[in-house]
């Protein structure tokens, strides 16, 4: 088998909370423990609700935190020994929100140039090419080279975004819900441009997101995240048609149809989200599963083989 | 790296954005902006015309503002009923002409003004920025440096080094600078903590850049506006008190013109002739003024909820 081009293992992140000033520090888990192994060439999902542990996980895979334990390797070379520059040109994000992710002050041309700049690759005529080049395959017209954030649409701005990550012809995107932050009449052009894009630059795609519907449409495999754990992690059909673990049964459970006569749909999910500063013992899950019995109140469940995959549940077979 | 050229992609999403606004610089738009903030304008205004007098201002008169002459000493200025063409704003205690010497005052005024907001605003921003930017430990040593210099009495310190070193123009630049930059390092601070965790930021890290590219190419052109409008702000202070060291004998030093010390010169004729107080004064005063609203107009031009 090839050696995975994004791997993780056991990959934990601990931040101190202060809790005033005479309490010792709190150890909050954002992320404890996630092995994954995404193949070239795939898009692998990660799913779960806000404070799972998502968008932490994405900031260390892209050196922007690192992790308090476990290791993050690319192509089999850990990232902690590999220079961050080089790290960059590997991997690059798309982020969700592309109003904020764009320094307002630059117009399209200098924002799409400047990972050639921080690289120093080629001169300011070949990079002019190059980002004309990239306004192409994102769908912008040239014209817009010049214009500035301000003056586009989020849809724009979201290609401009993309333009960014692709300009340095990157192997991995890691896209922190590339979607959410747009309308809803736009999220589906820029969901099918990153798939042409994936085809025409052998990319490969970790994608991060709360909408089952989008990554039902374009992942390969799938990682569902429950309080800073991956609860189950299969390929996309196996996890739509029959889901394992409770929790991935009760995300699915929650998708809204679009008719409109069938109302909300029931959750089976009870009560809140756990305080991840006091996780409960045995399996996280356990106070808002509708199965769970004593053996997950007191043993934490490791992850269990099942069709195509794994899940973290005693009764996951 | 080769240019590719991806076509695929790029038609089946090119066809809905063909309504581009008419693109417009940002300078277009802070003229645009500018021509119709009627304090900015006039701030502006006063600002150019002391400028053009002072460094032009061998056009403007053809007295030498050294030259002396006792004959003619405290000739009222045009509108009193002595007054003289030939000076048309009279002449000092010693006979020099006022008019000259208000002019390359000027000079004197507009550059300490000038150098020491540079030299401030260098070091304001530099703490400032490293402040915001970096936080934690570096936070708390700069905050403590803010503190300490707030703490300071300005004319008090810049007495006391007068008194120290001796005084001179240079004298007066450094001290002022040294001592004016804490509402830029105040400024910088707080709007650097603003942008330092905006995703951009954090994109740029992700795309590889250093920290000095992240600092000059992503923060400083965001916090730039605000700084500015404090450049203007200090600049009329930084005159005001280089006109109140002169006053009090401890800044410029005779026979150098400068406002300040005009009016400390005119101080014991002040009964008698006024008007060797006034000049200066409303000069003074018309300077401060146009800077004010010259900053004051900016803050409002800059300011991005204003944007139409």
């Amino acid at each position: 088998m090839t050696v995975p081009v994004l791997e993780l293992e056991n990959v934990t992140k601990i931040y101190p909370v202060s809790q005033g000033m005479f309490k010792p520090r709190a150890m909050l888990t954002a992320v404890g423990g996630v092995s994954l192994s995404v193949a070239r060439g795939e898009v692998h999902a990660l799913v779960g609700e806000s404070g799972s542990g998502k968008s932490t996980l994405a900031k260390m895979l892209l050196g922007l935190t690192k992790p308090t334990a476990g290791e993050i390797r690319i192509d089999g070379v850990p990232i902690a020994k590999t220079d961050r520059r080089e790290v960059a040109r590997r991997i690059q994000p798309v982020f969700q929100d592309p109003y904020s992710s764009l320094n307002p002050r630059k117009s399209v041309a200098d924002l799409i140039a400047l990972p050639l700049v921080a690289h120093r690759i080629g001169t300011s005529e070949s990079r002019q090419k190059m980002v004309a080049a990239m306004l192409d395959a994102v769908g912008l017209p040239r014209r817009m080279i010049d214009a500035y954030p301000g003056q586009m649409s989020g849809g724009q701005r979201q290609r401009v975004a993309i333009a960014r990550a692709l300009v340095m012809k990157p192997d991995v995107l890691i896209c922190d819900e590339p979607t959410s932050a747009l309308d809803v009449s736009v999220q589906a052009q820029i969901l099918n441009l990153l798939m042409d894009l994936k085809r025409e630059f052998k990319l490969t795609y970790f994608f991060i997101s709360h909408n089952l519907a989008v990554v039902e449409h374009l992942a390969d495999r799938v990682a569902v995240m429950y309080l800073g754990r991956i609860v189950e992690e299969r390929g996309r059909e196996a996890l739509f048609t029959h889901a394992s673990h409770p929790y991935s049964r009760a995300l699915l459970d929650c998708v809204l149809t679009p008719d409109p006569t069938l109302g909300m749909p029931d959750t089976v999910i009870a009560g809140s989200f756990p305080n991840p500063i006091a996780p409960p013992p045995g399996c996280a899950f356990h106070p808002r599963c509708p199965r769970a019995t004593d053996r997950c109140h007191s043993v934490a469940p490791g992850p269990v083989p099942v069709a195509d995959g794994v899940a973290a549940c005693h009764y996951a077979n | 790296m080769s240019t590719t050229s991806a076509s695929g992609a790029a038609a089946t999403a090119a066809a809905g954005f063909d309504s581009v606004p008419v693109r417009r610089s940002p300078l277009a738009r802070f003229t645009k902006r500018a021509a119709r903030h009627p304090g900015f304008m006039a701030g502006a205004f006063i600002l150019a015309v002391i400028l053009v007098m002072s460094i032009g201002a061998p056009l403007f008169t053809t007295h030498d503002p050294y030259a002396q002459d006792i004959s003619k000493r405290l000739i009222p200025p045009i509108w009193h009923a002595k007054g003289t063409w030939e000076h048309w704003l009279g002449t000092d205690k010693l006979g020099r002409d006022y008019f000259a010497r208000l002019l390359y005052g000027g000079r004197i005024s507009l550059m300490i003004g000038a150098a020491t907001v540079l030299l401030s605003g260098a070091i304001g921003t530099a703490l400032g920025v490293a402040a915001g930017f970096f936080g934690g430990r570096v936070d708390m040593v700069i905050g403590y440096i803010i503190n300490v210099r707030l703490a300071l009495p300005v004319v008090l310190v810049a007495l006391a080094v007068a008194a120290l070193v001796g005084t001179s123009l240079n004298t007066v630049i450094v001290v002022l600078g040294l001592l004016l930059w804490d509402r830029f390092a105040v400024v910088a601070r707080s709007t650097t903590q603003q942008i330092a965790h905006a995703d951009f930021v954090a994109a740029a890290r992700a795309i590889g850049c250093s920290t000095r590219l992240i600092v000059f190419s992503e923060v400083l052109p965001n916090i730039i506006n605000p700084l500015i409008v404090v450049a203007t702000l200090e600049m009329a202070h930084a005159i005001l008190l280089e006109a109140a060291l002169s006053f009090l004998g401890l800044g410029v030093q005779p026979p150098l013109p400068s406002w300040g010390l005009m009016i400390s010169e005119g101080k014991q004729y002040m009964f008698f002739s006024p008007w060797v107080i006034t000049i200066p004064g409303v000069a003074l005063v018309a300077l401060v003024l146009g800077i004010n609203l010259l900053g004051d107009g900016l803050r409002d031009v800059t300011a991005p909820d204003n944007r139409s």
